[in-house]
Formats: structure tokens, C-alpha cells, sequence
């Protein structure tokens, strides 16, 4: 599903972000991406939906090289991954239900259809009824709900976070990953990149470690995987 | 299709809810861009108004033939003859001298005579010709002048080539006019395009994560522009139709000081539609230009 073959990246100035990384994640697994700060892991995050192109190798999304793929066709392969970064990203100026519904106006969705998928994601991560609320008035924890609520609502086979619990206390952070959790026993393909890797101990994920840009572990789960286990 | 109409339509109501969350600067920018092509547009009007007075005095251009002052009835009667014998000619009639005179008193320009003991005007003939054609007028005028007894021929029609010229002069003038503040109005809406794509950045980066297209970002943009352009047009429209309402009653009065009857009129449907799909187009093109310039590195 998610294939990375040789994948570099290089930086103008001759910083190596990534070298020589390759692995591939099957459908329906969780995977939990881990490492020191700058080892990274953004960087590797960031070239599946094409926000960065690898400087060497290629990435292969369903069996598309999107290394190379044309500025155009970008869009269209974003809308079917979901994306969660470190910082929640959503729009101030707009409701919480508005926030959510960004993805549905921009892929067209009828307007009925719409409200009735934001409603389900906002239930789904427990913001049930807090639509008309601004994004200002809710926790940190609260935010990156919403933004997970926004991930999801175009019903992505592939979800992707970048230190999703980064600046959450303990509990939220717990309550967030428990999130990604039921995403993926739902089939949902998860890759999250996080600092501390055993917030997803529970689930049994597949580990992958990062450092100075190498791939030095890929420990995949003994016993059931997470999505059999559920 | 359905579904490119409804981008276009939730684009237009993006773009309206952009333009009333600031309205004083909306209303600014809309009295900018009004102000600035009231100027061409009420000029345009103005030539459009005395176009049409010119259309209607020089329906039917005239040859005046005035006779020496010690012309006598025989003389009168001979170029009557050369007149009726002329094969280019349509119609003529005689002018008294008399009835010159009191024609000019008619018109209020008597007193211009009061000073003097005598009748200065002489006997004359108007003619109109068959065709209205300018060569064969000067040609037949040419022709007449050296007829016996014939002091002076004058082309009726010479005023009006040369308001027709001075009508063209200033078409050439509003032209220019409405092209300098037309590439003001796109300047303006450039810049407003610009500060709305540097406010609208965070949401611009986040639509792009989610998968939205450039035209998707785009559109908004561009009906905000045409919008503002459209809302600038109606301002234009509006400070006409003021223009007109205010100089009515003074150039009708003016008018009927020479005799003329002469009402300005306002801009037609037409006319108004002309406008502020002209101030729209602008806007759009404004905007279009500034998303270019600007959205690559938003």
C-alpha cells in the first residue's frame, strides 16, 4: 500500500534529511514511526502526500509512483490519504463544523451528504454536538480532535500523523491515540510519527525507528496484529 | 456540470462573505473604483448626447447663397433660372433679407444689429441637394460662387464635419481616459487580491493539504475581484446618473437660449450594463493577474 524504495532527501546546503530508506506498509496496518528530533521522521511523512519530493528513490502510494507525480494530480491523490499534523492547522475564523466540512467543499460533496458525514466524524471523535462552537474556545486536545475529525471525514483509506500528541498532557495524548487505535481496527491503513512510541504499546504496533535519517529498526508485532486482534 | 456550478456558486458566496466582513473596505475600494470611471463614463455619455444633437442638425445639410447687397429682383430671378436648371439640386427657397432679420431677432441676437440704421443681411437662397454627399456639395458651392451677383456661398454642413471631428477627438479622449483609469481599477484590485491572499494564507496552505485544486483557490479570488469591480461599475453608474439628473435642468435652459430644444438624457440600459460589466472585467483581470503574481508562494 505504502511502498518506499531507496527513498533520500536532501536539502539545498547539503543536509541529508533522509538516506537509502526503504519498507513497505501493507494494508490495514498501524505503524508507529519513532525517533530523536531531526531524525526524520516529518520528512518521511511528508513525501507520501507530496508536500516534499525525494531527492533519490521512489515512494509508491496503491502502486502509484507519486515521486514524480505531475503538480496537477497532487490534489486528487491528498484527498484519499487523511492528514494530521503536529500543529492542529484548523481555521479560526470558522466553526468547528466548518473546519470539518473543508475536505467535503473542496472534493464537491452535496451539502446534505456533507453535514451528515461531519456529524458522524465529530461523533467519532467524541465532539458530538459541538459544531457550532469555535476552535479558539476548545483545549489543545479538543483541537487535534477536530483536526483528526477533519482527517477522516473524507473516509481516507490511509492516515497520516506527524506528532499528533505532541504538545498534549498525558491523558489527552493517551485519549488521541486510543483514537488512531479504533481508526485502524476499522481497517483504516495508520502511519503515525511520534516521540513516544509507547502511547500505541497497547495496540501492538509495527515500529519503526528512525535515526540521522536511516532506517535503523522496522520491529513488527509477535503474536496477532493489531487489526486481527480487534 | 452541476457540480462546476456549485464551486462557482459557493466561490461567488465565499467571495460576498469576504467583501461584507470588511465593508468600510469595501466601500472604499468601490468609491475608488466608481469615482475613477465616472470620469470616462460621464464623458462617454457627454459625446453620446451631442453625437446626438449632431445626427439631428445635420440631417439634411444646406448651401446658403448669399446675394451682393445691390442685387435687384431681375438678378434674384436669374439665379433662380441657373438654380431650377441645376440637376444635382433637391430643393432651394429665397430669404428675404427682411425675413432674415426678423428671424435673427427671433433667435435674441437682434440687439447685436440695434447700433446700425440699416439692414446689413442680404437676400439669400438656401438649397438642399439630392444626395448628401460632402464632395458634391463643396463642388456645386464652388460652382455657385462664381455666379453673377452671388456674394458669399457657405456650407451649412462645415460646423458639422467639424463637430463631428471634434466628436471623434474626444471618443480618441475618453478612450484614453477610460484606458488609464481602467488600468488603475486593475491596480487597485491587484493590491486588494494581494493583502487578501497574504490574510487568507493559513487557510490558502490548509485547503492545499486537503487536497484542493488551484482553480479551487483560485475562483474565490477572482469573484472577489470581479465582484468589488462589478460593485465599483454601479458606483460609476450611480455618480453618472447624479451627473446627469444635476445638469439637466441648466443645459435644457441653456438651450432654449439659443431657440434649441435639448434635453441630456441619461444612460440607457445598454449603457449601464456597458459599465459595470466593464468594471467587473477589470476587477476580474485585476484579480487574476494578483493570484498569478501572488498564490505560487502563498
Amino acid at each position: 500500500m505504502i511502498v518506499f524504495e531507496g527513498v533520500a532527501k536532501r536539502y539545498a546546503g547539503g543536509y541529508t534529511a533522509l538516506a537509502g530508506i526503504s519498507f513497505e506498509v501493507r494494508h490495514g496496518e498501524l505503524v508507529v514511526l519513532s525517533g530523536h528530533s531531526g531524525a526524520g521522521k516529518s520528512t518521511l511523512l511528508k513525501l507520501i502526500p507530496v508536500i516534499e519530493r525525494p531527492s533519490a528513490g521512489r515512494v509508491l502510494i496503491n502502486g502509484q509512483d507519486v515521486s514524480h507525480l505531475p503538480r496537477t494530480a497532487i490534489p486528487y491523490l491528498r484527498r484519499n490519504l487523511g492528514l494530521v499534523l503536529q500543529e492542529s492547522r484548523l481555521l479560526f475564523d470558522r466553526s468547528v463544523f466548518d473546519n470539518v466540512m473543508l475536505p467535503l467543499v473542496i472534493t464537491g460533496h452535496p451539502p446534505g451528504d456533507a453535514a451528515r458525514r461531519v456529524g458522524a466524524a465529530l461523533e467519532r471523535v467524541g465532539l458530538d454536538g459541538r459544531g457550532k462552537e469555535m476552535p479558539a474556545g476548545l483545549s489543545g486536545g479538543e483541537q487535534q480532535r477536530v483536526a483528526i475529525a477533519r482527517a477522516i471525514v473524507n473516509r481516507p483509506s490511509i492516515l497520516i500523523a506527524d506528532e499528533p500528541t505532541a504538545h498534549l498532557d498525558p491523558a489527552y495524548a493517551a485519549d488521541i491515540a486510543e483514537l488512531f487505535r479504533s481508526f485502524n481496527q476499522a481497517g483504516v491503513t495508520v502511519l503515525i510519527s511520534t516521540h513516544d512510541a509507547s502511547l500505541f504499546s497497547a495496540s501492538r504496533p509495527r515500529r519503526l525507528v528512525l535515526a540521522k535519517g536511516q532506517l535503523v529498526e522496522d520491529s513488527r508485532p509477535t503474536g496477532r496484529p493489531a487489526m486481527e486482534a480487534a | 456540470m452541476i457540480h462546476w456550478l456549485y464551486l462557482h456558486l459557493r466561490a461567488i458566496a465565499h467571495a460576498l462573505r469576504r467583501l461584507a466582513a470588511q465593508p468600510l473596505s469595501t466601500l472604499l475600494s468601490a468609491l475608488v473604483v466608481g469615482i475613477a470611471l465616472s470620469l470616462p463614463g460621464g464623458g462617454y455619455l457627454l459625446l453620446d448626447n451631442v453625437s446626438s444633437l449632431a445626427r439631428g442638425v445635420s440631417g439634411a445639410p444646406e448651401i446658403s447663397l448669399f446675394l451682393d447687397m445691390d442685387a435687384g429682383p431681375e438678378d434674384r430671378a436669374a439665379i433662380e433660372q441657373r438654380l431650377k436648371a441645376t440637376p444635382d439640386l433637391g430643393s432651394y427657397r429665397f430669404v428675404a433679407r427682411d425675413e432674415a432679420l426678423r428671424q435673427l431677432e427671433a433667435s435674441g441676437l437682434g440687439d447685436v444689429l440695434g447700433g446700425l440704421s440699416a439692414n446689413p443681411l442680404p437676400d439669400a437662397f438656401v438649397l438642399s441637394l439630392r444626395e448628401e454627399d460632402p464632395e458634391l456639395f463643396e463642388r456645386m458651392a464652388e460652382q455657385m460662387a462664381a455666379w453673377p451677383k452671388v456674394a458669399h456661398v457657405q456650407l451649412d454642413s462645415a460646423w458639422v464635419k467639424r463637430l463631428h471631428a471634434l466628436l471623434g477627438l474626444g471618443r480618441s479622449a475618453v478612450l484614453m481616459l477610460a484606458g488609464l483609469l481602467g488600468f488603475a481599477l486593475v491596480i487597485v484590485t491587484f493590491n486588494t487580491i494581494r493583502l487578501q491572499i497574504l490574510t487568507q494564507r493559513q487557510e490558502i496552505a490548509v485547503s492545499r493539504l486537503l487536497g484542493a485544486t488551484d482553480p479551487f483557490i483560485r475562483r474565490p479570488f477572482y469573484w472577489f475581484g470581479g465582484l468589488q469591480g462589478a460593485l465599483g461599475g454601479l458606483v460609476a453608474l450611480g455618480t453618472v446618473s447624479l451627473g446627469v439628473r444635476a445638469l439637466s435642468a441648466p443645459v435644457t435652459a441653456l438651450a432654449e437660449t439659443y431657440g434649441a430644444v435639448f434635453v441630456l438624457s441619461g444612460p440607457d440600459w445598454r449603457a449601464a450594463l456597458a459599465i459595470v460589466a466593464f468594471a467587473a472585467l477589470l476587477g476580474w483581470l485585476g484579480a487574476a493577474i494578483s493570484v498569478r503574481r501572488h498564490l505560487a508562494g502563498a
